[in-house]
């Protein structure tokens, strides 16, 4: 047990790599390892999204005959105001909430890191939402905003309170903002405190002898240092939101009208409308936008890692 | 930097993040009054709409459309439990939320755990290299983006029910928990396996005896997260499983969004023992969920 100490621990590629050399066959024991994951995951995965995106350039209805038809369902989606519409919710939605979660996670985490009373307890309690089903908070949501949140407004004579936002065809994403962020701050949280944590202390105890006040000691040195930790945060976020689908099912199921339809509900709607390949070009597109965001997070992320 | 090992937990250690000793403030030893009271009016938001749950399944049918959402029940009534346990069929729908969660959990860690010990002691084998990266590429394709294709294939092979639903759920975990375990396997040392081996040890009684069990704070945190993301999943189940009588409670709750839409106190008794699994499973395992955040998005 004792020469295990002697391991480098990094994670890295670069410490794994050597001393390996001087094994040059594989046990084959690795590849039934290896082979059930990758099986698997062709069949559930790869092979479902080479399928979607052949389909995607066919007319087909989901099942029986097709035939190819070139970008046509592409050409199509670029001037279809239902499918525009959808991005343009999801799009704003997604950035409207991220900022809403990172800020609020952030300020959380600052105060969460801070010399506080019963810090294990209130850590526990504003982690908690991310453990509750997304449909079901929706669902008890969807009951305060179409009844407290009017009985409130009206007490109070708040104007466009007075009636559920629920209904509003304005003001109904603002629902699916709060709930989501309610459910999404607790990860973004998390990340923010193991960012705040891996500040060396001492900075702070310099700054503080030289007669740095609380808030610039938050501006000068909390939020440069965790800068990486917020874009991570960013990322991340925006690309889940992107994807938003059981808390508006929950709240508004794309309503008032189309108003708060996201693109995965348009795709769904491929399932019935009888336009399959149709929402699978739209299901590419969204693909391509999430390729994007994840190659941009990988970027982030295994940057941090190298440092 | 200093920045990962933070958070990176090691063998045989459970994944507890450090506390300071000190004071963040610089100097003041005292506890930040006006912060603790800031973040108690704030956890205000998080109790709210649980309270509103829980106080609104323990009331009357006629209390619960009184207008007061946040009255206490009285008198305490657990008809809505009861009306709500049958109009779900709550034995049935927790049954297979259980079924599908359970193989989840199992088949995730079990997949994820082999094939990142394959890959991250072959690592200089381009097949296993690459397996890698292909895996990984699960993280660029969203549920949404397949549905469609899987919906059909599922329907095609006969897997339009909770086995199917299983199943996609531990292919969508399996980036994310390979990626958590061969950076964990990577942090291992080598030499208590090379040493079992010159005991005699096949690759897999190495793996099942000395790996597995050192893997386990890791194993801890990537089946939480697999719990979490089946138990709670409403998309999946409903797009997938065919049968309305085999769905998992999540999608069983729309049942009150259309019919009985008056009896709330029946809808929030439903909801309350949907959510409730979770939040206890949570209770005892808050250190590897939390743990496990912060693992996914540094490494």
């Amino acid at each position: 047990m004792a020469t295990t100490a002697a391991a480098p621990p990094g994670t890295s590629r670069a410490a794994a790599a050597p001393r390996r050399d001087r094994r040059p066959t594989v046990n084959r024991t690795y590849y039934l390892f290896l082979v059930p994951a990758l099986v698997l995951f062709t069949l559930a995965i790869t092979l479902p999204a080479v399928m979607g995106i052949t389909l995607s350039f066919t007319d087909s209805v989901g099942f029986g005959e097709f035939s190819f038809t070139g970008l046509t369902n592409y050409v199509a989606l670029a001037s279809d105001p239902a499918i525009l519409g959808s991005y343009g919710f999801t799009i704003g939605f997604a950035l409207v909430t991220v900022l809403v979660v990172n800020v609020v996670a952030f300020l959380l985490a600052v105060l969460l890191t801070s010399r506080i009373r019963a810090k294990v307890a209130l850590r526990a309690v504003f982690v908690l939402p991310m453990v509750i089903s997304g449909i079901v908070i929706a669902y008890v949501f969807n009951f305060l905003f179409s009844n407290s949140l009017p009985q409130l407004g009206q007490a109070l004579g708040l104007g466009p309170l007075e009636q559920s936002l629920l209904a509003d065809p304005d003001l109904a994403w603002t629902t699916i903002v709060v709930v989501t962020a309610w459910q999404a701050i607790p990860s973004a949280l998390l990340i923010y405190i193991a960012g705040i944590l891996s500040i060396p202390g001492e900075v702070y105890e310099a700054a503080a002898m030289d007669g740095a006040s609380a808030a610039r000691r938050l501006r000068s040195i909390t939020l440069p240092l965790v800068a990486g930790y917020v874009l991570i945060n960013l990322v991340i976020g925006f690309k889940n939101f992107l994807n938003a689908y059981d808390i508006i099912v929950g709240l508004t199921n794309g309503g008032p009208g189309t108003a708060t339809r996201s693109v995965a509900m348009t795709i769904f709607s491929g399932f019935t409308g009888g336009d399959y390949a149709y929402q699978m070009a739209n299901a590419t597109i969204f693909f391509l936008i999430a390729v994007v965001l994840a190659v941009l997070q990988l970027r982030l992320t295994r940057g941090k890692a190298a440092v | 930097m200093t920045q990962q090992t933070l958070v990176t937990t090691t063998p045989g250690q459970v994944p507890v993040r450090r506390r300071r000793p000190f004071a963040r403030g610089g100097g003041e030893d005292r506890p930040n009054r006006a912060a603790t009271t800031a973040l108690v009016v704030c956890s205000v938001a998080v109790f709210l709409p649980l309270y509103a749950t829980l106080s609104m399944a323990f009331k009357t049918t006629a209390q619960a459309v009184d207008g007061r959402v946040f009255a206490l029940p009285s008198p305490l009534s657990i008809e809505g439990f009861v009306e709500a346990w049958r109009l779900t069929n709550f034995p049935r729908g927790f049954a297979i939320s259980v079924f599908v969660t359970v193989v989840t959990v199992v088949g995730t860690v079990a997949l994820s755990a082999l094939a990142a010990y394959a890959i991250a002691r072959n690592w200089d084998h381009k097949l296993f290299r690459w397996s890698f990266f292909y895996l990984l590429a699960a993280m660029f394709l969203p549920f949404p983006v397949l549905a469609l294709s899987q919906v059909k294939l599922t329907g095609m092979v006969g897997l339009a029910n909770p086995v199917g639903v299983a199943l996609l759920h531990i292919m969508f975990q399996l980036s994310f928990s390979v990626l958590l375990f061969t950076a964990f396997i990577r942090s291992l040392p080598e030499e208590l396996e090379e040493s079992a081996r010159l005991d005699g040890a096949s690759t897999w009684g190495v793996f099942r005896r000395v790996v597995f069990p050192m893997m386990a704070p890791m194993s801890a945190t990537v089946a939480i997260f697999a719990f979490l993301a089946s138990w709670n999943d409403f998309m999946m189940p409903s797009l997938i499983t065919a049968d309305s009588t085999l769905q998992t409670l999540p999608v069983l709750q729309s049942v009150f969004q259309s019919q009985f839409s008056s009896n709330y106190n029946v809808a929030f008794a439903s909801y309350l023992m949907a959510m409730a699994p979770a939040i206890l499973v949570y209770l005892f395992t808050q250190r590897w969920v939390m743990a496990g955040v912060t693992q996914g998005a540094i490494k």
